[in-house]
């Protein structure tokens, strides 16, 4: 196991993974490395890759008029960045930004769907990943809409 | 045995306020000594119910001891006409206080394990209690960690208690917010989507959590994603209160009256209620 494919099988996405498809995703994937402050993303540009957290924290975020930043999500080590290299047009929605240094996979989206069409096996073993994440993630999300902490709890 | 209050239980005492703490919006902390006498002892997870004269009585949980002065330390928001008048108090003025009621933290079963506090907006209160404890007792426990979720990083309760919380890594305390702008250096985001990230042994864990009850829910099926058994969950359950001594049924939660029966009540001895909307 070379020291990408360690790294992979570190990451609690792919902890499990059958070896065979992690050498597979391996071939598309790098190790990367942020500065605290360095953006992984810019909203408008290519979703060219997805990204898995080794160490780090990155904030999600949105711009409002005036260039102010909305801070909506931080994801954090052990977490996957990055949904939109997996639906077209693949173009980012947000801002994402290491708000600490932070080390990461970088997975190149282009080189893992077209594995995917090529070996359906590879392309559900990793949405059966892929997915209940996002789907804890929305579920996040709408508990964090709902302003829970302005009734009574004392 | 949990603490309870001498005498007759009807009766409040009367207590002076000793300091205010406007926290933030409308949040205060009132520090309050007994005009005579010393305070009943509490266990961490109690309530007191606290009487503003002329206008009613709210529970409120227990939220510190004033060290060395003999008092309660309680900490409210203003959301109803008794709240509101409790919040609205000064330094000297009196208040009435029946307890300390109910059940508290297992901090005792909690020893020689791990212990994971979630913890939600005013959900920090009944829990700062039970963080002192195991801080005074730090060799009694292994890994504590704290996982609090606030609105914004200006609704941050207690702030300076998490730099010493945090001081020599006692307790690795992680803050989530609902808003921020991009100064804020911290996580974004609901506090049950921190559990995963937390470092502790599932199975020799003790969770209590604490804080509005759809933030429980999620972050109790989040504790049990990550392996935490149903008994080692323990929840802090809110309901109007009355009578605080199980008589007036006024909190009952099933077979149980909060008041009496909790507030902290064992997750799998409520879990079938925890889903139940009518209760």
């Amino acid at each position: 196991m070379n020291t990408i494919e360690a790294s992979l099988r570190d990451h609690p996405l792919f902890a499990d993974l059958e070896d065979a498809m992690l050498r597979q995703v391996a071939r598309c994937a790098r190790t990367r490395h942020f500065d605290a402050g360095q953006y992984l993303f810019r909203e408008g540009g290519p979703a060219d890759a997805f990204f898995l957290v080794r160490q780090g924290l990155v904030a999600l975020e949105a711009h409002a008029p005036g260039g102010v930043a909305i801070l909506f999500s931080t994801l954090g080590t052990g977490e996957i960045v990055g949904a939109s290299w997996l639906v077209p047009p693949y173009r980012w929605m947000f801002d994402a930004r290491a708000s600490t240094a932070t080390h990461v996979i970088s997975v190149d989206a282009a080189c893992l769907r077209s594995q995917f069409e090529t070996d359906h096996d590879l392309g559900y073993a990793l949405m059966t990943r892929f997915l209940p994440a996002f789907v804890k993630r929305l579920h996040a999300t709408r508990l964090q809409m709902f302003d829970l902490y302005g009734g009574p709890t004392s | 045995m949990m603490p309870t209050m001498d005498g007759d239980a009807w009766r409040p005492s009367v207590y002076r306020v000793a300091r205010v703490v406007r926290e933030f919006e409308e949040v205060v902390t009132l520090t309050l000594r007994p005009e005579g006498g010393n305070r009943p002892a509490f266990m961490p997870g109690q309530f007191n119910m606290l009487y503003a004269f002329g206008v009613g009585e709210a529970a409120i949980s227990i939220c510190g001891e004033d060290e060395g002065q003999g008092g309660f330390v309680h900490t409210i928001r203003r959301v109803g006409a008794v709240s509101h008048a409790l919040a609205s108090v000064s330094e000297g003025d009196a208040v009435g206080l029946r307890g300390p009621f109910g059940k508290g933290w297992p901090l005792s079963e909690a020893e020689r394990g791990d212990i994971v506090f979630v913890a939600g907006g005013l959900g920090l209160a009944p829990l700062r209690p039970a963080i002192e404890h195991v801080l005074q007792h730090r060799s009694h426990y292994r890994r504590v960690t704290l996982l609090f979720g606030t609105r914004n990083p200006h609704t941050m309760l207690f702030e300076s208690d998490f730099g010493r919380w945090r001081r020599g890594a006692e307790v690795d305390a992680v803050v989530t917010v609902d808003q921020a702008d991009a100064a804020w250096r911290g996580s974004v985001g609901a506090v049950p989507a921190l559990v995963p990230r937390a470092t502790f042994d599932p199975k020799e864990t003790m969770a209590m959590v604490c804080g509005p009850e759809v933030m429980m829910r999620f972050a109790v099926a989040s504790l049990r994603d990550a392996g935490v058994p149903a008994e080692s969950i323990h929840v802090s359950m809110e309901r109007n209160m009355k009578c605080a001594i199980g008589l007036c049924g006024r909190c009952q939660y099933g077979q149980d009256f909060i008041c009496r029966d909790g507030p902290v009540m064992r997750y799998d001895r409520v879990a079938s209620r925890f889903s139940i909307r009518e209760i």
